[in-house]
């Protein structure tokens, strides 16, 4: 890949990345997440892995994205106003995640980064070789994803279903402890 | 070819950031979405470092990665919502007792 276009990706990852936390609304916080997730798919796909990189463009950006837009829409947030927490804990924060960089890049740094170089197979990245592996190397796995996302659904759908006679009784249960406090 | 250390630096960086977010902020949805970015780093930083390799492994296990962030976004999502539901906040400072 050309390393003007690295460049540009890089560029636009970290902005918009950066813009997920800056930013004051979910909803402006949400986009720029979906353009760091479309640009590391595109430079997943510039690295030759094309089946990966489209998934995360239509599994990632699509779809778990609009599940966050949803609940957004659906809790009818108000907007943050003011600064939320101390300052001292962004600054602490900050430098904490300079601090992160600084580590990791100590470890990425040409001379410590030790990796034998191959010329990738031919076929590398394509569905053929992906799921080879997925279906002899990593069968165990593969299946177990599939338990662990029926779990996850029905989880989902009991964790968010609305229970009338449990909130009732979870909302009246605080308000008798404090007559009975009273009362006493 | 992009160098193994670009991506590798680029990956840090956004996982830093991703840090940063769960660190400053307090929304508990915008901390959910940094720690979408954590992953989505690491998923990056496996990818380069497979392709360096000339394996697929690194594939395999980002769409291993790429399945349990799903799971774990529902299952997340939805206990935000119920959490919201009794609580009426998303300020992670407020949501101190754990039960609902």
């Amino acid at each position: 890949m050309q390393s003007g276009l690295f460049w540009f990706l890089a560029t636009l990852a970290i902005l918009s990345a950066l813009g997920v936390v800056v930013q004051r609304n979910p909803i402006h916080c949400l986009l720029s997440l979906v353009v760091t997730l479309l640009t590391i798919g595109v430079l997943f796909i510039a690295e030759g892995a094309l089946v990966v990189g489209f998934l995360q463009i239509i599994v990632y950006a699509g779809a778990i994205m609009v599940l966050f837009l949803f609940v957004i829409w659906l809790l009818n947030l108000p907007l943050e106003s003011g600064p939320a927490g101390p300052i001292a804990l962004k600054f602490l924060g900050s430098v904490a995640a300079a601090a992160l960089v600084a580590e990791t890049l100590v470890f990425v740094l040409p001379p410590s980064l030790q990796v034998k170089l191959t010329v990738p197979p031919p076929g590398y990245g394509s569905i053929d070789a992906l799921a080879e592996k997925l279906f002899s190397e990593y069968l165990v796995a593969f299946e177990v994803t599939s338990v662990l996302l029926l779990a996850a659904v029905v989880g989902a759908v009991a964790l968010a279903r609305r229970m009338p006679a449990l909130s009732a009784e979870g909302r009246a249960a605080p308000a008798q402890a404090a007559a009975q406090t009273e009362r006493a | 070819m992009i160098p193994l250390t670009h991506m590798m630096a680029l990956s840090s960086a956004i996982f830093a950031i991703g840090v940063a977010g769960m660190l400053i902020r307090r929304n508990i949805l915008i901390m959910f979405m940094s720690i979408e970015l954590m992953l989505n780093a690491v998923n990056l930083s496996f990818i380069a470092l497979g392709t360096e390799l000339g394996s697929m492994e690194g594939q395999a296990i980002v769409f291993f990665a790429m399945t349990v962030a799903a799971a774990e976004a529902a299952v997340g999502l939805a206990i935000i919502i119920a959490s919201f539901r009794n609580r009426e906040t998303v300020h992670a400072d407020d949501l101190t007792m754990l039960r609902w």
